[in-house]
Parts: structure tokens; C-alpha cells; sequence
């Protein structure tokens, strides 16, 4: 495996009883990269992130995150990975450096460290005054940087992120594409979910997913030109035209 | 296991069992609850078994045999007929439970050396109350005939013998019951909160964001099953308090032995609430699931019926229900003074299924789909 490839995926299949719904995927994303996965609601993005994180087997097919093989070293990979779903999935009830503290710890931060890095997420988020509020208290927006931050306080090598912008307001979202730009620059691989098409220009790379499939892979500007299109939007509904899964409406309805 | 991470997530769990608005009340006003009202009348003593009486003797002291059963605080003579036709229209009629008939003749031929026969008639119906009656009617007989021949000087005739209760020399129901009780709280307390918390542990999703990191699956069902420690403690010490300043009844032996066996039991109850909530996927589910067990521990665990009295197969079966052991151990303890050293067997079964259903909760609990 080159020293240069944070994800590497051949075959990858789940399948539920009769239904695939990851059918046979391959790809790989570069260390850096800001990789977009695309997709209809359905079409199989979280299934493939969720065996990616280690939180489902494949039913076949092989792959390596962060150098460690996805079937057999489940729990290596998640040491070296930050994961954000989108399930909002900080404990309510907890402030909001509790929550902070309890995962760095879990990854193994010291407490020095952890002290340093939740300094520094208060700082940058300017959430000084909200360090001991409940995070149930917090507003919608600030509950996501914060999911984003707690994802990241261990700059895992691999960030991955389901739909993380899910619900939140153009302004909020611009101000979360920053979050991860500044993630990214630091070195952590982002591998994000998303059916906001808009975001999908933010990507270094792209795929597109349809009914289980990769159907296309690249930048958002070779992809434009391969398909004649002006932007992502026209690009998508090219390449879904087919689709028989997901509800395109509801992607559409986000534009 | 990683201790570092351990102490993280108690202290988690502790924080968000504090801040919930339900836990720490049903901590407390559970036992309160179930320490007040359930002795009163989870109560199977019987009282005020009726007695209808057949005199064909009409002596003096026939007429004090009865005047005796009625002073009693368990027998109230209700009727005195000349016929036992009459008695058992009596019984039929349910205004009686028990007959007693004095034969014609018993007080001269008693006074003779005789060893003349009473008899005593049980309704069936009411099984307890008839089974009960007959021999408390019998015990009133007895000391009534003891007495009469002392006074008379006649030398006392081998009697039938008669019943002492050791530990618990009324037979108060409520004395056995008390210390059963907190075995009732412990299962209820320390099954339900820890099958809940996961299970919605699992509906908000944060149980996702646990298994995402590397945190190790025995440390984090460990952080599941401690804090119901110190809950079945807590327990165990609200129910005692009462016991004590409500009914009176404090433990005759080592508080420091009902505690170790709450520890233990409180493991078992919550290894088996972690291991239900890591196949259930709803609230629902798991709620029903450990209904079921708590069905099973209630009516097999020796709490209300005894287990000696139980079918035989049914009486093996109760050696895989764990209260059993926590049940003879808080009994023993409360009411013999009894000591580890005596229920090392029962110690030994509670540890054992602690440690299994320890085992069993972090088998079950799956990182991965």
C-alpha cells in the first residue's frame, strides 16, 4: 500500500437479507484529501461510512483506513479516526467541556493536552462562556461545531462526517465548510457525506452514489466537463437519472 | 481494561443519573413506598378464623375450652350449636372456617385419667385460613387443658406437644417479609435503570459515538454495572432505616454481611439488565423482556411461597434463580444472626452468577452490526 492513501476500498458489499445496499464499491482517498461521498437519501452512503468506521461488517469485499485493514482491525482504525454522525450524538445532559473531556479522554489524550485543546476549541469557536452550559441548552448550530470539534480534538488521521450539515442555515454551514477546511489543513483526511450539492464544490474529489453504486468519481471540474454540465445540481441529475432507490425529491428540495 | 478511561465514564454515568429528574427521586421514594405499605399488606397471617362450636359435654370446663378460643386474637367463636348438623350448615354458610366438637363425658372422663377425644373440623375452601384455624384451635385447646390440669391437680397428660417459633416468635409475617422486600427493590431498582439507560443510550444514538471510539467493551459495560452498586446500597440502607423506625425490626446480624450480598446481587441484577439491553433495540422491547425474568424471579425465588413446598422439578429449577441465594441470605441474616461463615453456599451462588452475568453483559454488548 502507498504511504500517501488514508482509504482504500476493493469490492466492498453489504447486503441486509435480499437488499444490497452497498454494492461492490472501490475507490481510494488521498492523505489530505477532502473526499465528498454524494448520494440520494438510500443510496448507501452511511451503510458504506458505517463499515468504514468500524461500526458494521462487510458482508464482503476488502479495505484499509489509516493502514489498518477494515474487517479484522475494527478497534485499531478507531483509534486513529474521528467520527461524526448525523445523529447528533453528544450526551445532552453533560456541559459542553464535560463532553469534550470525556471523549478526548477516551482516545487517550493526557489531561495536559486535553486542557490545551479545549482551551483552544473555546477559543476558536468563541464558546468561552458556554463551556459549563448543558449542552441540551445550546443552540442547533453551535451543537454541530461542537460535534465536529469533539470529533477532531485527537486529529485523528481520518475524519469522517455523515451529513454534518444537516438542518443548519447557509450562514452556519459556510461557517462549518471553514471548520473542516481548517481541519483539513492540518493534516486530517475528510471523508464527508453529504445531498447538499452546493457543497459538493468545496471537495477536493467526489463520488457520486447511486442505488449501491459508484457511478462517477472525480473532481467537481472533471466531472463538470465529462458531462457537459454548468454545475454539481446538472451533473447529478445526469448521473442519478436512473436511480431506482432514494427519494430525488427531497435532494432537489435542499437546492 | 483501561482505568483512565473507566473512571471517565463512571463519572459520566454518575453525572447524568444526578442530573436526571427521575432516578434519584425513584431511588428514594421507591423504598419508601414498597417499605410502608407493602408489610401491611403483603400479609398472610390469619386472623379471626371462625369457630362454630358443638358442646355435647356443657361443662365447666367445656365452657372454658371456648371461652378461651374466643379470648384468642386468631379464633372468634361465632357460634355454639347442640347439633353438628347445625355446625356444618354453619361451615356451609361460611360463617364458620373450623368445628370444634367437645364430646358428652370429656370433662368427667379427663378428670378420670382418660385421654378423651376432641375433635376438630377444617373448611378446606380457604385452604390457609382452615389449615391455620384448626391449629391455632388445637394450640388453644392444649393450653386450656394444661392449665385446668394444673389446677385441679390432675398430673398432666402426655399432651400432643405444642409449637414454639424460634426467630420469629409470633410468626409476624411481616418479620419474614421485611428483609424479602428489599430483595423486591434491588431487582425492580437495579434490573430496570441499567436496561433503560442503555437501551436509550441506543434511541439518542450517543451509544453510536461510544462505539466509534476505542473505548474497550468490558470497560464500558463496567461504567454500566458499578454505579447500580452503589444504588442497591442506597437501597438496601433506606429500606433498612425503615424497617427499623417504622416496623421496629432491625437486622440480628452483620449489616456488613447484608451489604456484601447486596453488592453482589445488585451485579447480578444489572449484568442481566445490560445483557437485555444489548438485545433489545427499543425501550419497549427490553421493558417486556425483563418483565418476564422479574415474573419468574418474584414467584420462583422463594419470596412469597416457600421453595420447599414447590414440585421438585420446580425446586431444582429455583437454583438457577438467583434472589433465591440474596433471599435465604437477607433472611438468615435479619432474622437468625446468621453469618457469612454459615451461608458460604449461598455467597458462593451469588458471586458466581455476578461474575457470569458480568461476562455474559461485555459477550453480548457488540461495537459492530
Amino acid at each position: 500500500m502507498k504511504n500517501d492513501i488514508a482509504i482504500s476500498v476493493n469490492g466492498l458489499t453489504k447486503r441486509f437479507g435480499n437488499f444490497t445496499a452497498v454494492d461492490s464499491i472501490s475507490f481510494e482517498v488521498r492523505k489530505g484529501e477532502i473526499f465528498g461521498f454524494l448520494g440520494a437519501n438510500g443510496a448507501g452512503k452511511t451503510t458504506a461510512m458505517r463499515m468504514l468506521c468500524g461500526l458494521s461488517y462487510p458482508t464482503s469485499g476488502i479495505g484499509t483506513v489509516a493502514g489498518y485493514d477494515i474487517s479484522r482491525q475494527a478497534e485499531q482504525i478507531k483509534r486513529h479516526i474521528g467520527y461524526m454522525s448525523q445523529k447528533f450524538s453528544l450526551y445532552e445532559e453533560l456541559t459542553v467541556s464535560e463532553n469534550l473531556t470525556l471523549f478526548a479522554t477516551i482516545y487517550g489524550m493526557t489531561d495536559k493536552a486535553i486542557k490545551e485543546k479545549t482551551a483552544e476549541v473555546f477559543r476558536t469557536l468563541g464558546m468561552e462562556n458556554m463551556r459549563d452550559t448543558l449542552v441540551k441548552d445550546i443552540p442547533t448550530g453551535w451543537k454541530q461545531k461542537l460535534a465536529f470539534s469533539a470529533a477532531t480534538m485527537h486529529t485523528p488521521e481520518v475524519v469522517f462526517l455523515d451529513e454534518p450539515t444537516g438542518g443548519v442555515d447557509p450562514v452556519t454551514r459556510r461557517k462549518f465548510w471553514e471548520m473542516i477546511y481548517r481541519a483539513s489543513s492540518e493534516g486530517m483526511t475528510i471523508f464527508v457525506t453529504t445531498h447538499y450539492l452546493d457543497e459538493a464544490e468545496y471537495c477536493n474529489r467526489i463520488s457520486i452514489m447511486v442505488d449501491g453504486r459508484i457511478k462517477a468519481l472525480d473532481s467537481p471540474e472533471s466531472l463538470k466537463k465529462k458531462y457537459g454540465a454548468e454545475t454539481m445540481d446538472e451533473v447529478f441529475r445526469i448521473v442519478a437519472r436512473d436511480a431506482k432507490r432514494g427519494d430525488l425529491k427531497c435532494l432537489y428540495s435542499h437546492q | 481494561m483501561n482505568f483512565r478511561t473507566l473512571k471517565i465514564l463512571l463519572s459520566k454515568e454518575i453525572r447524568l443519573m444526578k442530573r436526571n429528574p427521575f432516578i434519584p427521586r425513584i431511588i428514594v421514594a421507591m423504598p419508601l413506598m414498597v417499605m410502608l405499605v407493602l408489610p401491611l399488606v403483603a400479609n398472610m397471617d390469619v386472623k379471626n378464623v371462625g369457630i362454630a362450636v358443638v358442646d355435647n359435654d356443657c361443662s365447666e370446663l367445656s365452657r372454658r375450652i371456648i371461652a378461651d378460643m374466643d379470648a384468642s386474637e386468631f379464633l372468634s367463636v361465632n357460634s355454639c350449636e347442640f347439633t353438628y348438623k347445625n355446625a356444618l350448615q354453619m361451615m356451609e354458610n361460611s360463617n364458620a372456617d373450623a368445628i370444634v366438637v367437645i364430646p358428652d363425658g370429656y370433662s368427667k372422663n379427663l378428670a378420670g385419667g382418660d385421654m378423651p377425644k376432641l375433635e376438630i373440623d377444617a373448611n378446606g375452601v380457604n385452604a390457609t385460613k382452615g389449615m391455620l384455624g384448626a391449629n391455632y384451635a388445637a394450640q388453644s385447646v392444649i393450653s386450656t387443658l394444661a392449665q385446668w390440669q394444673t389446677e385441679n391437680g390432675i398430673e398432666l397428660t402426655a399432651s400432643s406437644g405444642s409449637v414454639m417459633n424460634y426467630f420469629n416468635p409470633t410468626l409476624n409475617f411481616r418479620n419474614y417479609m421485611i428483609p424479602a422486600l428489599m430483595v423486591v427493590l434491588i431487582i425492580i431498582i437495579c434490573g430496570f435503570l441499567p436496561t433503560l439507560n442503555l437501551v436509550s443510550e441506543k434511541e439518542s444514538g450517543t451509544i453510536e459515538a461510544m462505539n466509534v471510539t476505542p473505548v474497550d467493551r468490558f470497560t464500558f459495560v463496567l461504567s454500566k454495572l458499578i454505579p447500580y452498586w452503589i444504588v442497591g446500597l442506597l437501597v438496601v440502607t433506606v429500606g433498612m432505616i425503615i424497617g427499623w423506625l417504622v416496623y421496629g425490626l432491625d437486622p440480628v446480624g452483620n449489616i456488613t454481611d447484608i451489604y456484601l450480598a447486596a453488592v453482589l446481587f445488585s451485579l447480578v441484577m444489572s449484568g442481566l439488565g445490560v445483557t437485555i439491553a444489548n438485545k433489545s433495540e427499543t425501550i419497549l422491547q427490553s421493558i417486556f423482556m425483563m418483565f418476564a425474568f422479574i415474573m419468574i424471579f418474584q414467584l420462583m425465588g422463594g419470596l412469597f411461597t416457600p421453595i420447599a413446598s414447590m414440585p421438585q422439578w420446580a425446586q431444582y429449577f429455583t437454583y438457577a434463580v438467583p434472589p433465591r441465594y440474596f433471599i435465604e441470605i437477607m433472611r438468615s441474616v435479619y432474622l437468625k444472626g446468621a453469618a457469612i461463615s454459615d451461608l458460604l453456599p449461598q455467597y458462593m451462588a451469588l458471586s458466581g452468577f455476578a461474575i457470569a452475568f458480568c461476562i455474559i453483559a461485555s459477550i453480548t454488548y457488540k461495537k459492530r452490526a
